[in-house]
């Protein structure tokens, strides 16, 4: 099992023909994703990558495949037209990779999408993986191994090494989501620990938080209340000076909040096991699993 | 992208927000002359990209054309530092001079984008004039707030609700409720991530001002607002940073320590400077050296780092995924072509296309020191740092 996507997705990528988004799909396919359509206005009616169709409209292309989920690569002008058509369509996940959209734009998606029960994923993130079964993200298939620890994170690159450390310790994963670095993310890690809650095949969590915001707070204060699977975090940013914008839209502390220091009290008093080092998130899950037995 | 006081003020002034009279001085004899203009007497208050300028002797009120001429002589061409300001501060070019205002009352009133709420919360609290975060702490009761819901937009209500809850009077409450309205529609139009009146006074002669403004507006948002991201002053940030800007290298920030540091993504380019800081060294810097598979971008932030005289080692670590390791050291290899390399460099490669990157690096002769994963990497370039 895992959770958003797995071996039955259909998946359908808006923005196939441009340059990120043709990269991007033929390493999807080949990871053994069920690619079903490509989006491009203007394109409907050729094909790419050896079969895979192209259709002008989100609409037409659920109604001639049955694609249930989609991966966007539209330029940051844009992409919140693109999440809108695709949850209009009635797209069930929708995964945005796209960095850079305007915080007002995603203002209104959030006002469009809320109580359709779409599940948006991103913007600003390298999508998600069920390894061994489906890949709908920008991230090397090949580090990752299918098993029983889900990982959720806000950040892409420090998500392999995080991965690459729980799989060179033979520890699997069921699904890892890059929620990604904006500030009003379309899910957030209370959102992910829900579904991980119940995933049967999810026997505990890793949790990439860094500054900004209080995303990971939400997250302490939703484990505390009964969030049974052990969970390992690491906040990235205890080094970055107040009031720069990290990278990330979405990492930088403003006076007082948003530290790295506060969100890692907040997960530790509620029970959480924070790895102080990027380098030892992989050991301090294999001590939890350990413990487990 | 922040801009300068004097320059919110002309904004909101565009959307009929009332704001002192004022203009702009960068000699003590402009200041002078319009100190003339506005009846013998005015505010100098230096423009910087910061707050606390009051406390730190950027605001002084003359009492002449010829005071404001020496007023502004101590001013132009210094560095203020406030409490949010590095030590070095920053350069007082430019000079707003205003009239004085006989404040009555004085009111706080701000609009940014609530992430829990998901849209635009507009904030105001009768306790105007000082920081916002101390009433925010002290009495958080005295900070009203209501949310503009982006399905209806901006409804008049909303500024009523703000203005009689600060307990103003009739007079000045019609006339808060439609600055508030105001500015929620410059806030929108021109994309704010920020837009700040502290404080907003009511004069003793009744009337609604602006007395002191502050504009943010959301980066990813430029594209479309070619008129405000013309108003960035460069002199403003740090030099370095301004030149990693003109170099395409977009995601650097310059901090205090010794280690250059060079990531693909930015929150494994925070989590490489916690892991420098926990094995007993400083990073100099954060550099996300993004996705694009560009040399150049890399060729540069070599140059970056050799052009600070803080950076005693650098650190390089990829984690190829959609960035190619091959192309960040077809880089590493152009840089050493282009520019003497005189301080060591640990360099940690893994991910896509490492096999190649990894050739490319040992056919060219480099001297680096290799580490094997991103602690090994932080604890070589600490001890490299050191001279060691």
């Amino acid at each position: 099992m895992s959770i958003l996507i797995d071996r039955n997705t259909r998946l359908l990528i808006q923005g196939i023909t441009g340059e990120e988004g043709s990269f991007h799909a033929e390493r999807c396919l080949k990871y053994g994703t069920k690619l079903v359509a490509g989006v491009t206005p203007g394109k409907g009616g050729t094909k790419v990558l050896n079969g895979v169709p192209v259709f002008d409209t989100v609409d037409r292309a659920v109604r001639e495949t049955e694609a249930n989920a989609s991966l966007i690569f539209v330029p940051a002008p844009c992409a919140a037209d693109a999440i809108l058509e695709a949850s209009d369509a009635g797209i069930g996940v929708v995964i945005c990779i796209t960095e850079g959209i305007p915080i007002l734009d995603m203002v209104k998606v959030h006002r469009h999408i809320a109580g359709t029960g779409i599940r948006l994923i991103g913007p600003n993130c390298p999508g998600v993986i069920s390894p061994g079964q489906c890949l709908a993200g920008i991230m090397s298939g090949d580090i990752h191994l299918p098993g029983n620890v889900g990982v959720v994170s806000r950040s892409g690159t420090l998500t392999y090494e995080t991965v690459a450390q729980l799989t060179q310790l033979g520890i699997g994963q069921s699904t890892c989501v890059g929620i990604g670095g904006d500030p009003l993310p379309g899910s957030t890690f209370v959102d992910m620990l829900k579904l991980f809650d119940r995933d049967t095949d999810t026997k505990a969590v890793v949790l990439i938080g860094e500054i900004g915001g209080s995303l990971e707070q939400d997250a302490a204060a939703y484990i505390k209340a009964g969030f049974k699977k052990p969970v390992v975090a690491y906040l990235a940013g205890g080094t970055a000076p107040s009031g720069r914008r990290m990278g990330h839209a979405g990492a930088i502390i403003s006076g007082a909040s948003g530290r790295a220091q506060d969100k890692a009290a907040a997960l530790s008093a509620a029970g959480v096991a924070v790895s102080p080092s990027p380098a030892t998130i992989g050991e301090t899950m294999k001590k939890v699993l350990d413990g487990l037995q | 992208m922040k801009v300068h006081e004097y320059q919110a003020k002309a904004l909101m002034a565009q959307f009929g927000i009332p704001t002192p009279h004022g203009e702009v001085a960068a000699t003590p004899a402009e200041a002078a002359a319009i100190t003339g203009r506005l009846g013998g007497r005015s505010v100098l208050k230096a423009q910087v990209y910061a707050g606390g300028r009051g406390k730190a002797g950027g605001i002084k009120v003359a009492n002449s054309p010829k005071e404001a001429e020496s007023l502004a002589r101590q001013l132009l061409g210094t560095r203020l530092v406030t409490h949010q300001t590095t030590p070095e501060g920053l350069p007082v070019q430019k000079l707003l001079v205003e009239q004085t205002i006989d404040i009555h009352d004085q009111a706080y009133l701000s609009i940014v984008v609530d992430s829990s709420a998901r849209m635009p919360v507009i904030m105001a609290s009768a306790a105007g004039g000082i920081e916002i975060e101390e009433v925010a702490s002290k009495s958080p009761e005295k900070i009203l707030k209501v949310h503009v819901d982006p399905a209806t937009g901006f409804q008049t209500y909303l500024g009523q609700k703000l203005a009689y809850g600060m307990g103003m009077d009739k007079e000045s409450a019609r006339a808060t409720a439609a600055l508030i309205g105001n500015l929620y529609r410059l806030f929108e139009a021109k994309d704010c991530s920020l837009a700040e009146i502290n404080p907003l006074a009511v004069t003793n002669s009744g009337k609604i001002l602006a007395v002191d403004a502050k504009l943010n507006f959301d980066d990813n948002a430029l594209f479309r607002h070619k008129d405000i991201e013309a108003l960035h002053d460069t002199a403003q940030e740090d030099p370095r940073e301004v030149q990693a800007e003109a170099w395409g290298v977009k995601n650097y920030v310059k901090v205090d320590g010794s280690i250059g540091c060079m990531v693909n993504g930015a929150g494994l380019a925070m989590a490489v400077m916690d892991l420098i800081t926990l094995s007993g060294g400083r990073p100099a810097n954060f550099l996300d050296i993004g996705t694009a598979n560009n040399p150049d971008r890399v060729v540069n932030s070599f140059k970056i780092f050799l052009s600070d005289p803080d950076v005693k080692a650098i650190l390089v670590n990829i984690f190829g995924g959609i960035a190619r390791v091959d192309v960040i050291t077809r880089g590493i290899v152009e840089a050493h072509k282009q520019m003497k390399v005189n301080v060591p460099a640990v360099i940690r490669l893994a991910g896509t296309n490492v096999e190649e990157g990894k050739r490319i690096l040992k056919e060219s002769n480099l001297k680096y020191i290799e580490a094997s994963d991103f602690r090994d990497a932080a604890v070589k370039a600490v001890r490299a740092a050191r001279g060691g």
